[in-house]
């Protein structure tokens, strides 16, 4: 943030409170929803659901397939929910030799309800400008150092696509069951600013 | 008026981002008109505003706009000042269809409107070729605009990261996904 003052607005608390009075006031918005929104979010919208379809895509040669042909499909087949205006989810699939990144530069769509909200540096200014322009110099920078090699696909979320990238798997989990490897899955790993192979078994 | 007791102990974070999906969920407004309300924020306001500030100042311009609350009511109920987005311009209509198969080479229209647009600037009048393409949403430039907006596919396309910036990128494939009538056909040689 910047140093700058803007003592005469009224707190963000205040304004937000505001706006939660005239929705219920003015538009009918009952008065659990709120609670009962967050709850939901909160619950139901986790990385943890990425990570299932990853380890289920590790695991099973046909699920891998139809999730790299569609994603929304797959996400549903195990059943996730997607909010009205994401309408397709494309998974993006990392090899030895190509790496997937994702960003939205006009402001920080993400598929939120597979992969969970989007970490607060996703929707910093510096990442969406520079991520596209110089990929593998923010990739290293936030640890992942790859070989001059690697193919870097950069994919930007400017319509209702959302994307997510389906990391390799470490060779130290070969044969582990399902449910174990969906716990070495990270959020990063599928946005794309890290990669697992490094997981020991 | 005075300004009720919280009405419960949430941030302002979540509770923020609650309002912004009943209004989206009830239609209120669109994501488009939600996004572009953000966009028209004063320069020195959106850049100093916390993410979830901007999309207060977007719900509460729209609230406004759509005549569901004034600002008086707002200021009143803030006891204070309640900042909010510029006036809404004018939106366009999609371009006729025209359709683009996988594997085409495109240009993107090089094109700088002063309405809600969702090109990127980096790849205005650029050339990439046609990765993949998705089922229609509406044209934002018109959603955002709240005008008749038509379903219209958007395509992935590629492109080279050198030849969007050249000598002074990375060398990567980027992807940008362009609604059909940011798009153009590409006469062969």
């Amino acid at each position: 943030m910047t140093g700058t003052k803007r003592e005469a607005h009224a707190s963000l608390e205040k304004r937000a409170a505001a706006l939660e009075i005239v929705l219920r006031r003015k538009a009918d918005m009952p008065k659990n929803f709120v609670a009962e929104f967050t709850e939901h979010a909160d619950d139901a919208w986790i990385t943890a659901n990425g990570a299932q379809m990853v380890a289920r895509a590790w695991t099973d040669p046909e699920y891998r397939a139809r999730m790299l042909v569609d994603g929304t499909a797959a996400a549903r087949e195990l059943g996730f929910e997607f909010p009205e205006h994401h309408r397709n989810l494309v998974v993006l699939e990392n090899t030895a030799t190509v790496h997937n990144v994702i960003v939205c530069t006009l402001c920080s769509c993400t598929a939120y309800t597979i992969i969970g909200a989007a970490p607060d540096w996703y929707k910093d200014l510096d990442y969406r400008a520079r991520v596209v322009r110089e990929s593998r110099t923010v990739l290293r920078e936030m640890g992942l150092d790859l070989p001059a090699t690697t193919e870097i696909r950069v994919w930007d979320t400017t319509a209702d696509t959302r994307y997510m990238v389906l990391p390799m798997q470490p060779p130290a989990t070969i044969g582990w069951p399902v449910q174990k490897l969906a716990t070495i899955v990270t959020q990063d790993s599928m946005i794309g600013v890290t990669r697992l192979e490094q997981v020991k078994g | 008026m005075k300004y009720p007791s919280a009405p419960h102990n949430e941030s302002w974070r979540p509770l923020v981002r609650a309002l912004q999906a009943f209004a989206i969920e009830t239609h209120i407004c669109n994501m488009d008109e939600f996004r572009h309300a953000i966009e028209r924020m004063t320069p020195r306001h959106y850049i100093s505003a916390p993410y979830f500030e901007r999309h207060l100042t977007a719900i509460a311009t729209l609230l406004i706009e759509k005549g569901i609350a004034t600002l008086e009511e707002l200021e009143s109920l803030v006891d204070g000042e309640f900042p909010l987005s510029g006036p809404l311009g004018p939106g366009r209509l999609p371009f006729a269809p025209q359709s683009f198969a996988i594997g085409e080479t495109v240009r993107v229209k090089n094109e700088f409107v002063s309405g809600h647009v969702r090109v990127p600037a980096y790849i205005r009048g650029k050339t990439g070729t046609i990765v993949h393409a998705s089922t229609p949403t509406p044209f934002p430039d018109a959603a955002g605009h709240n005008m008749q907006a038509e379903m219209e596919p958007t395509y992935d396309v590629r492109f080279r990261a050198s030849d969007l910036w050249p000598d002074t990128s990375d060398e990567a494939l980027n992807h940008v996904a362009v609604f059909q009538s940011y798009l153009e056909k590409v006469e062969s040689a």
